[in-house]
């Protein structure tokens, strides 16, 4: 334990609305603290710099997986076991529970939540590409009130966010129905379980015969930030699925990313394997 | 007639509290007044302290403050020689070396302020890398950077290199390896000037401890105790860096007179400690047309880190092992080790073999592709046999048969199927599947005369109630020291496996039986437990206070009868060398081990091309091992074994900046967990040596020999990359993959 | 060795640095009412180890990566090193020492003891602990399921084999404590 802990503070409010006057009373003075399979590492490793924690974990208003006809909403406060055992979920988003089970392991799961995983940004999640290609949007709450917007676009640059001081994720969106589409999940990891990801692809796709109708690609580990594919996608609408077109989307792939060397694999590892996932989720739902 | 134990899977002896949760490890463990101990550390590898700076906002008043100045005897860990200091005083050479120490009753404030510790160091020029030692390009240690070196010659190479049909070059290298026992490791130390020091710790040899201490001290023997506490892992990383931890406690303790506790976090332990050391090896063989071998040329070098510690030996082992189980009738080898500024390396599973049998598993597979016979087919020409010799001129005095074990091997796995049916199904595949097998040999015990200079000691005593004690400093640490040592003295004696205590490796009750090591503590400690518990027997005998065929009751009765009568019944073994084991360390030529370990392993493995990703699938491990005293243990003991050579092949890469490992942590440091593993499938043999209690021989170390060359066979088998390294990240497959590739369109 | 001005004499800019207080947590621990004394962002870990002398749970990487500090929170699986105690007010925790009820070994440990689950016994508290939580979901896993269940528990000695091999045999028991 290399923190000093008498220095630390942690304060737990009673309700939702009370953590938010206090977010708001005093900006970026307590930040947000869910289940902290995140910060508690920073905290052994001598590495959490900020001092003061708002204790969220039991507000009851962020859980929750609720269904309306025209999207799911899930509390920031879901963890990765909520979304596992989820019906609706593992029916109709797929790709956020086969996500939620190659996060950690089981007491990983049962403590990390979709609202921490977001607010971490770290670009090797393992949600938040599933979350971009089934186009998710968040709810931000305030004091002020809240607002909505899309999760694409939501992570500016690295460990940036469009999130104010005052602000925590309230509630993810995922809307509702899609028919017809095939999907795919592969993370690449140090080992089988238990690993922070080197290349994490999420990717859909609707055919209409052999032609592309519509696709989602996001992957995560290979730029400063998780990416959603937009240009490969726009490449992809409307092509059949041939040699060409696979050629031409591994191509304009490898401009959309940009993944480095760091101390778990390199640059050039990352981006041919997440050329070959490409190529391999584009073959295996196209068969 | 009495049921024997021997040779069945007795429960653990101390399983009870393992499950749970009652075992005593040493961060349990807490004192009166007891405070916490840190460790200030070099940042850089190499250098002259100039200052020490302490960060006037800590009460440094309430600290106990411990430097090299205040070591009352000797500033080294004595081990082999004494290079090594405790604390550095004027020079450091590698990073994480201790150079001050602290102690608070706060474990955090402690924390704390070794955070406020600041260390100047003028940094001087470091070495990293064996090449460069070797060349000197730096002086390091002493006069030539080489901690050791040998030489074996067997009948002359450089003559065969003419009548060869083929000659064989290839090198091949190992990386570090970290043992990561899931304990951290950790000390507790008392003292005061009337008892002298006592430390009770997460340790493998109490002795080692014992005699560190006390030079360290300038205590005599009966001024130190050393006591064994439960220890969660070891596999030779905690052989000898607990003696650097209990000096560090030791003086803590005698500067404040209050008893402190040194446990490292999994950071530190990773960082500091020993790790298996890097090798570099370089073979040329001679075989003729029809893949006989004519003579091998063997280059081996260890990377030894900072001080000497146990290099000599580990290079001894590695050198000892690296032409396997094989007749050639020309060997030369030559190694060393070479010091580097990285923490010192050491003791871990193997002990230098792994390394050389790495490189031969993979240069065999390569002679064999070269005069175009199968793996298999090869080792069957020149499998050594009872009264041929090994490399170092023993004779082989055993009736084991390799080829055999190796066709046994190969059917359990379907080896020959699975080869034919993967060669024919791997083309347009994107995941290839292959198989592979290495076959090898592991000697039990210390090397040549290393058991004479041991000397070891074990005692059985027997109660006056017939409870039945052994002492012996052997300690347990999962690999099931307790539990055989209870079935051999139990069956020795006739008793029950509950009527047997082994007593806690504490040295003021227990005799020097050696170090936890080697794969000896069965096979040499164990029949000192056999002899001394038939010492008893015969004491009782003797006497006429027991006849033949006597029971338990009347066992019991015997021996009260013997305290009232006669006096303490305590039997006493001492090692004694085979009368006719010869080993020569000056030609090192001879007798090189008492016994050996015979095994061929055959991994099968899938690796994905898309993602370069490698995949063991299965597992087979055949052995001879002499007799098998507890069949669940010694399988369990293979498992672990083969799980730490997967480990040491795919997954476990030590990443070095300027000496220190960068990726000191377990989110980074990869082992395998349980989705990793294949399922590990163990077959025994059993050739009773003679010398070993009930026949057994030793077991602990032969899994990692083997375990590794066997994956990177069946890797070139599923891919025909051939691979020289380990550990094989995805990201070297690549890199060799693409490599080919490049050569083929070149 | 150069001199290095030892700190006895007590600087005046020296104290502690500042702390927050601590707080008071109230909790049930394997059955029983308990109040945990300590600092706000204390780990489970160390406050269950040092205040409540459960020193079954063990510290193994301080990162949550090997399990040895497993325990169950809520019913849930956890590792009690990434837990700030202010997060346990009203929980329900259950650790190893728990897990043997009226000195009647769980049927996982027995099997633990009987199948050679345990060698070094460091990871056994978390590996045991692990196995319960799986089989009050799930009382018949397959193989595949236990290997999933126990990935976050890290053995460095018996390569899982016999470990899993013992839950399989402990399922061949009708009962499993809850």
């Amino acid at each position: 334990m290399r923190s000093f802990i008498p220095a630390y503070e942690m304060q737990t409010p009673q309700s939702l609305t009370a953590a938010l006057d206090i977010l708001s009373g005093e900006p970026g003075v307590w930040r947000p603290f869910a289940g902290g399979t995140d910060l508690m590492v920073l905290l052994e490793a001598g590495k959490l710099a900020h001092r003061r924690y708002l204790n969220i974990w039991n507000l009851a208003e962020l859980r929750g997986i609720e269904s309306a006809s025209r999207h799911i909403s899930l509390g920031a406060l879901t963890t990765y076991t909520d979304v596992r055992r989820n019906a609706t979920l593992q029916r109709e988003f797929p790709l956020l529970c086969r996500a939620a089970a190659e996060t950690g392991g089981v007491a990983t799961q049962n403590r990390g939540t979709l609202g921490g995983n977001i607010a971490n940004a770290s670009p090797a999640a393992d949600t938040p590409p599933a979350l971009l290609v089934y186009d998710a949007e968040l709810e931000m709450l305030s004091s002020r009130g809240s607002r909505r917007i899309p999760y694409h676009g939501f992570h500016i640059g690295y460990k940036k966010m469009d999130v104010r001081p005052d602000e925590i994720v309230g509630r993810i969106f995922l809307p509702r129905g899609r028919t017809g589409w095939k999907s795919y999940y592969r993370k690449v990891g140090t080992r089988r379980a238990q690993a922070i990801s080197k290349v994490c692809f999420a990717g859909a796709v609707h055919f209409d015969g052999a032609t592309v109708n519509d696709v989602r690609i996001a992957v995560g580990s290979v730029a400063p930030t998780v990416v959603r594919a937009s240009q490969t996608e726009t490449l992809l609408r409307g092509k059949p699925l041939d040699p060409t077109t696979i050629a031409a989307a591994r191509d304009t792939f490898a401009k959309e990313i940009a993944p480095i060397d760091d101390i778990r694999s390199t640059a050039h590892y990352r981006k041919v394997v997440a050329l070959n996932l490409l190529e391999e989720f584009l073959t295996t739902t196209g068969a | 007639m009495r049921h024997p134990i021997i040779g069945e899977s007795v429960p653990r002896k101390e399983g009870l509290a393992k499950v749970t949760g009652k075992a005593i490890y040493t961060d349990d463990v807490t004192f009166p007044d007891m405070l916490y101990g840190a460790t200030v550390r070099s940042q850089i590898a190499r250098g002259k302290i100039r200052a020490i700076h302490f960060d006037p906002a800590m009460p440094w008043d309430e600290f106990v403050v411990v430097t090299a100045k205040d070591i009352p005897g000797k500033n080294c860990i004595t081990l082999l020689e004494d290079d090594q200091p405790c604390l550095a005083a004027d020079i450091v050479n590698h990073p994480e070396e201790p150079i001050v120490l602290l102690a608070h009753k706060d474990k955090y404030l402690v924390e704390e302020a070794r955070r406020s510790v600041r260390i100047e160091i003028d940094p001087l020029p470091a070495i990293f890398t064996m090449e460069d030692s070797l060349a000197s390009k730096e002086v390091i240690w002493r006069t030539n950077n080489i901690f050791k070196s040998l030489s074996v010659d067997k009948g002359d190479v450089d003559a065969a290199w003419a009548t060869a049909d083929k000659i064989i070059e290839g090198e091949y290298e190992t990386g570090a390896q970290e043992q990561l026992y899931i304990e951290p490791q950790g000390m507790i130390a008392t003292a005061n000037p009337n008892d002298g020091v006592t430390v009770w710790g997460s340790l493998q040899c109490p002795y080692y401890i014992h005699k560190a201490l006390s030079a360290l001290l300038g205590l005599p023997a009966d001024k130190i105790r050393v006591v064994q506490l439960e220890t969660g892992g070891g596999f030779g990383g905690k052989e000898e860096y607990p003696s650097m931890i209990a000096a560090h406690a030791s003086l803590l303790a005698w500067k404040s007179g209050k008893p402190v506790k040194i446990v490292y976090d999994r950071a530190e332990d990773m960082a500091a400690t020993t790790k298996r050391h890097p090798s570099r090896t370089r073979h040329r063989t001679a075989v003729t047309r029809d893949g006989k071998l004519l003579a091998m040329d063997i280059d081996f070098t260890l990377d030894g880190g900072a001080y000497l510690t146990l290099s000599p030996v580990v290079l001894s082992r590695g050198t000892i092992h690296a032409a396997g189980p094989y007749n050639c009738p020309n060997v030369r080898i030559r190694s060393r080790v070479a010091a580097t500024n990285a923490p010192p390396h050491g003791a871990f599973r193997g002990f230098g073999a792994p390394q050389s049998v790495f490189a031969l598993e993979r240069q065999l597979d390569q002679v064999a592709k070269a005069v175009g016979l199968t793996p298999d087919e090869f080792r069957r020409r020149n499998f050594i046999r009872k009264g041929q010799t090994l490399a170092v001129g023993q004779i082989v005095h055993e009736e084991i048969d390799m080829s055999e074990l190796l066709e046994r091997a190969l059917k359990l796995s379907d080896y020959n199927a699975k080869r034919e049916r993967f060669a024919r199904e791997n083309p347009g595949r994107s995941v290839k599947r292959g198989i592979g097998f290495a076959s090898f040999l592991h000697g039990a015990g210390f090397t040549g005369s290393g058991e004479e200079y041991l000397a070891s000691i074990a005692d059985v005593e027997a109660t006056p109630e017939g409870r039945v004690r052994v002492y012996a400093a052997s300690t347990e640490m999962g690999q099931g020291t307790n539990t055989i040592f209870s079935q051999i003295a139990a069956d020795a004696l006739g008793l029950d496996y509950a009527d047997i205590e082994v007593m806690q490796p504490d040295t003021a009750q227990v005799p020097n039986s050696g170090p936890t090591v080697a794969s000896r503590t069965c096979m040499i400690v164990g029949k000192l437990v056999e002899t001394a518990a038939i010492g008893i027997k015969q004491s009782l005998q003797q006497h006429k206070f027991l006849q033949e065929g006597y029971d338990r009751q009347a066992f019991v009765a015997a021996c009260r009868r013997y305290h009232d009568e006669v006096g303490p019944l305590r039997a006493t073994s001492r090692y004694s060398p085979p009368p006719n084991i010869h080993w020569d360390e000056h030609l090192y030529r001879g007798d090189a081990y008492g016994a050996y370990g015979w095994a061929v392993y055959v991994a099968e493995v899938s690796v994905d091309t898309a993602t370069y990703e490698t995949r063991v699938e299965d597992f087979v491990a055949v052995q001879e091992v002499g007799r098998v005293i507890n069949p669940v243990l010694a399988a369990g003991q293979v498992e672990g074994g083969v799980a730490q050579g997967i480990g040491f092949a795919l997954y476990e890469k030590v990443v070095w900046q300027e000496g220190r490992m960068i990726n000191n942590q377990m989110t980074n440091y990869i082992m395998p967990t349980s989705m990793d593993l294949p399922p590990i499938r163990v077959y025994f043999e059993e050739l009773p040596y003679a010398r070993g209690p009930a026949g057994a021989k030793g077991i602990g170390e032969l899994p990692l020999d083997g375990t590794a060359p066997a994956i990177i066979n069946a890797i070139e088998n599923a891919t025909g990359i051939c691979i020289r390294r380990i550990p094989m990240t995805p990201e070297d497959l690549m890199a060799a993959l693409e490599a080919t590739r490049e050569k083929a369109i070149a | 060795m150069p001199d290095a001005p030892l700190p006895d004499a007590k600087s005046p800019a020296a104290k502690s640095p500042a702390a927050s207080g601590k707080i008071s947590i109230h909790c049930r621990v394997n059955g029983r009412d308990e109040t945990l004394c300590d600092y706000p962002m204390a780990r489970l870990l160390d406050t269950l180890r040092e205040k409540l002398r459960l020193t079954g749970i063990k510290e193994g990487c301080g990162e949550g990566e090997c399990g040895a500090c497993s325990v169950e929170l809520n019913g849930k699986l956890v590792n009690s090193c990434l837990i700030p105690i202010a997060q346990v007010e009203g929980a329900e925790i259950r650790t190893i020492e728990g897990v043997a009820t009226q000195g009647q070994l769980n049927a996982v440990q027995q099997a633990f003891i009987s199948y050679g689950g345990a060698q070094c016994g460091i990871c056994t508290p978390g590996m045991v602990l692990a196995a319960v939580n799986l089989l009050e979901q799930n009382n018949h896993p397959t193989e595949t399921e236990i290997r999933a269940a126990l990935a976050g528990n890290l053995c460095r000695c018996t390569g899982y084999m016999k470990i899993f091999e013992a839950i399989l045999r402990a399922c061949d028991r009708t009962e499993v404590h809850s």
